[in-house]
């Protein structure tokens, strides 16, 4: 064989392993975006589940929806679009999570906002519980300081030893 | 049949009122006599109990003796249904649910009617409170939701059965522990409304209500997973909790129940949180009633949802006038509830109960919010949205964390005041566990730093291993003490321990217990799962494991028809087992279901099932996952039932030696507490 024809058919080797290869990758690309897209969209029958996680017998939707996410990944939709064509066709409740724009916003800023508000609110009491003078009551012991209480809890330790 | 059941109910509605009319004139006409009057309202309100009973053992009748011309009966039951799903038919479906929560509700009103004599007066507030809840549950039994109505036209042969999913042993137990939590709230309630009408003097209504409250919570926790071992079990989906609005449901009350059972501590102990705690119990029980009105309204849509009707209505407005009521009897006496101390530190136990309280509320919050968030956004925008687990745990995992924190840290810290030396004391050791386990994971591989999801995991292996250890060294630390002096062994002495004070170190066996769970939980993301359409001899890898298809058979039973698999499970060359996960077709219902078969180790669960067969091929699919540690959540809960137990054990009597003389001699008029009354 002529020696450029042995670099031809090397050549085309490299070429086509180089696209095999390239060819699986794609391939379990395309299935870990479907694996996380189909987390993303419930099933619509009704069953409250996950497109992947819905094991009803027969259940029509998911295995059209299984096959439909298949089929938009293949054809390579961007995830988003994949994500916009099932709310066209399924309505906004297809997403298995709200989308962070617009109202929906609302519901993740809520609880980090709620748990900023209440840290702050219970730091907030706890100051202003430090710093409030009791009534006077002659029938309440007088406050004990810091080295005091220690003192007597080191006493009270020793003399129980618990 | 019918007639009886329909007679009681209105016997027990007819009761319940006067003992809620004559009960409210007795308390606020103050003229001699009144106290028959109020005797005679106690009395109808015992009696109220026997009648709602009767009903209830009615329509268990009826279903055992397959009476179909009782409408509930026949859309519930059906001949062939097992004699313990027949009794479980009771609280099955619409109407008989809340025949069973209102013979709950009178059965715990019993109880605390039969003690009236512990202190006549509060009790008599509380019954006037139990009274009303009551009513309004037999009103809606009588005139909106009756489960005594009569099958219209001809009565069929047989019943439409139960719902499948609802055929499962727990499921017999899962609906009344979960009621009981339910239902139990009630009575706190109705204590701590009856002493803020009162103007109750003192902390005694708490000490009153909290072996009420504890079991209440006891109830609600086995409920709640005894119910996601049922979903575990049954669904097969591989999952125990899916974030369902149902499940939200009854997590809501049991987060401030236990936000509850932890700051009436800072009340009893300090006198302080008396609004706080007024509040946290009225949302509770709001709470458990609110749960009630989200599945049974319609309003927001789950597969555990009753159908919709009317009864939506009643709930919504029973909310309002709860509010209501509590609102103005709160504007009117909460002067009556000023703190007696004052914060001294914020490193304290008082502070803990507070950021504790806080993250418990803020959690509630968060459930709230996600169950309602797709009505609000339908409201404002339009378009409903789903709100899911991602949300959830995206959202809940930190607090959960933070909580799981609050637990290793809170019980060692001092009333008052905690120093620096103390602190040292107590975490040196267990923070070092803690450390170590944290190592040993990333060193066995746990690359926290690709998914977040893994980082959540470490983080809750080493705050369950600092909750472990700290409660290990609390008992072990204090027996040692006690060995020394009485020269039992440690065994004995940490037992001693406890019978000192059965609530700190019950409530100690309880924070163990949630430790387990966490350890449980934080498998989740290594779950692993494969599928496989599986003929005669073909094999599927997961994990360690080859499942191997022998055989499908069928079977027949009176109740269903069911094709089984039949996969035998290999770990490398060696049988270790066989599994026969299940399809099953109810004739009555006409409905399909699948059994997982669940191969349940400490270190993880093989979890088979089988989905039926391909549509277009014929061939039969089985489903695998690999669940890591989930068993540990199931031992935990075990573990939490057994401390909540321990803490309702009367203390032994306690020590008060050294203590209260030589301080007094230091020149300071403390309260003298008995060794071991720290909690």
């Amino acid at each position: 064989m002529p020696v450029f024809l042995e670099h031809t058919s090397r050549f085309r080797l490299i070429a086509l392993v180089f696209a095999g290869v390239l060819l699986l990758l794609g391939a379990g690309d395309d299935a870990a975006r479907i694996d996380r897209l189909g987390h993303q969209v419930m099933c619509v029958c009704g069953c409250n589940q996950i497109l992947l996680e819905c094991n009803h017998v027969g259940c029509s939707y998911s295995t059209r929806m299984r096959d439909e996410l298949t089929a938009a990944v293949t054809r390579g939709d961007s995830d988003t679009n994949v994500l916009q064509w099932f709310i066209q066709n399924y309505g906004t409740t297809v997403l298995a999570v709200p989308t962070a724009s617009g109202f929906n916003r609302l519901a993740w800023i809520m609880p980090y906002f709620a748990l900023i508000f209440g840290i702050t609110l219970v730091t907030g009491i706890v100051w202003v519980w430090k710093k409030r003078p009791l009534p006077a009551d002659p029938s309440v012991p007088a406050a004990v300081d810091g080295h005091e209480l220690d003192r007597f809890r080191r006493q009270a330790r020793r003399e129980t030893e618990l | 049949m019918a007639e009886l059941g329909s007679f009681a109910l209105l016997l027990a509605l007819a009761l319940a009122a006067y003992s809620l009319l004559a009960g409210f004139f007795a308390l606020i006409e103050r003229r001699p006599g009144t106290e028959r009057l109020s005797e005679t309202a106690r009395r109808a309100g015992i009696a109220s109990f026997g009648a709602v009973f009767l009903a209830a053992v009615v329509l268990v009748t009826a279903a055992f003796r397959n009476d179909f011309s009782i409408s509930y009966i026949l859309h519930h039951s059906n001949r062939d249904l097992p004699l313990p799903y027949k009794f479980a038919t009771l609280w099955s479906g619409q109407e008989g649910s809340l025949l069973f929560w209102s013979l709950l509700l009178s059965a715990y009103g019993l109880v605390l009617r039969l003690r009236h004599k512990t202190d006549e007066r509060l009790f008599a507030h509380a019954s006037v409170v139990i009274a009303a809840v009551q009513v309004f549950f037999l009103l809606l039994l009588n005139f909106a939701a009756k489960p005594f109505a009569v099958t219209q036209g001809a009565i069929p042969a047989d019943g439409n059965g139960l719902n499948p999913l609802l055929q499962y042993p727990e499921m017999v137990i899962h609906p009344p522990m979960l009621y009981l939590g339910y239902v139990g709230f009630t009575v706190p309630f109705a204590f701590a409304l009856g002493a803020l009408a009162m103007r109750y003097p003192g902390e005694k209504w708490i000490h009153i209500t909290r072996r009420w409250t504890m079991v209440t919570w006891g109830f609600l926790t086995v409920g709640i997973f005894l119910g996601a071992h049922w979903a575990y079990s049954v669904l097969g989906w591989g999952g125990y909790w899916g974030w369902d609005p149902v499940e939200n449901a009854s997590l809501m009350p049991w987060l401030t129940g236990t936000a509850f059972l932890h700051s009436v501590m800072m009340q009893e102990k300090r006198g302080m949180l008396k609004t706080w705690n007024m509040w946290l119990v009225f949302l509770t029980f709001w709470l458990a009633i609110l749960g009630t009105f989200l599945t049974r309204s319609g309003i927001i849509s789950s597969v555990h949802a009753f159908a919709q009707s009317s009864i939506g209505d009643w709930f919504g407005w029973f909310l309002i006038l709860t509010f209501g009521v509590f609102t103005l009897l709160y504007i009117k006496n909460h002067d009556h509830l000023r703190s007696e101390h004052r914060l001294e530190s914020l490193v304290s136990r008082e502070s803990s109960f507070l950021f504790n309280n806080l993250l418990f509320v803020l959690a509630c919050f968060t459930v709230l919010w996600g169950t309602w968030f797709p009505k609000i956004s339908e409201l404002a925008t339009d378009r409903k949205v789903t709100v899911g687990a991602a949300f959830y745990n995206k959202v809940t995992i930190p607090v959960a964390l933070l909580l799981l924190l609050l637990t290793a840290v809170g019980p060692l810290l001092a009333w008052r005041k905690t120093s620096l030396e103390s602190l040292k004391r107590n975490f040196l050791w267990p923070s070092l566990g803690a450390l170590a386990v944290g190592i040993t994971l990333v060193a066995l591989g746990l690359r926290f730093w690709n998914d977040i999801s893994y980082f959540y995991a470490l983080m809750a292996a080493m705050l369950a291993a600092l909750v472990a250890f700290t409660v290990i060294s609390e008992f072990v630390r204090g027996g040692r003490v006690i060995a020394r002096h009485s020269g039992r062994n440690l065994l004995a002495s940490m037992g001693q321990l406890w019978r000192r004070n059965t609530r700190r170190y019950g409530g100690y066996i309880v924070h163990f217990g949630i430790a387990l769970v966490f350890i449980g939980i934080l498998g989740t993301p290594f779950n692993r799962e494969a599928e496989k359409e599986m003929a005669f001899g073909d094999k599927m890898a997961l994990g360690p494991y080859t499942l191997l298809c022998r055989s499908y058979t069928q079977e027949e039973n009176p109740n269903y028809d069911s094709d089984l698999a039949i996969i035998q499970v290999f770990k490398g060359d060696r049988q270790i087992d066989t599994l026969y996960p299940e399809s099953r077709f109810y004739t009555a219902s006409q409905q399909q279901q699948h059994v997982p078969a669940i191969r349940s180790t400490l270190r993880e669960d093989l979890y088979v099932v089988y989905e039926g067969q391909n549509r277009d091929t014929g061939r039969p699919i089985i489903k695998a996952h690999l669940n890591p540690m989930v068993s540990w959540i199931w031992i935990g809960v075990l573990v939490m039932g057994f401390g909540t137990i321990l803490s309702l054990v009367p203390n032994a009597a306690p020590v008060r030696a050294t203590v209260r003389e030589n301080v007094e001699a230091a020149g300071v008029r403390a309260r003298p507490a008995p060794v071991g009354a720290g909690d």
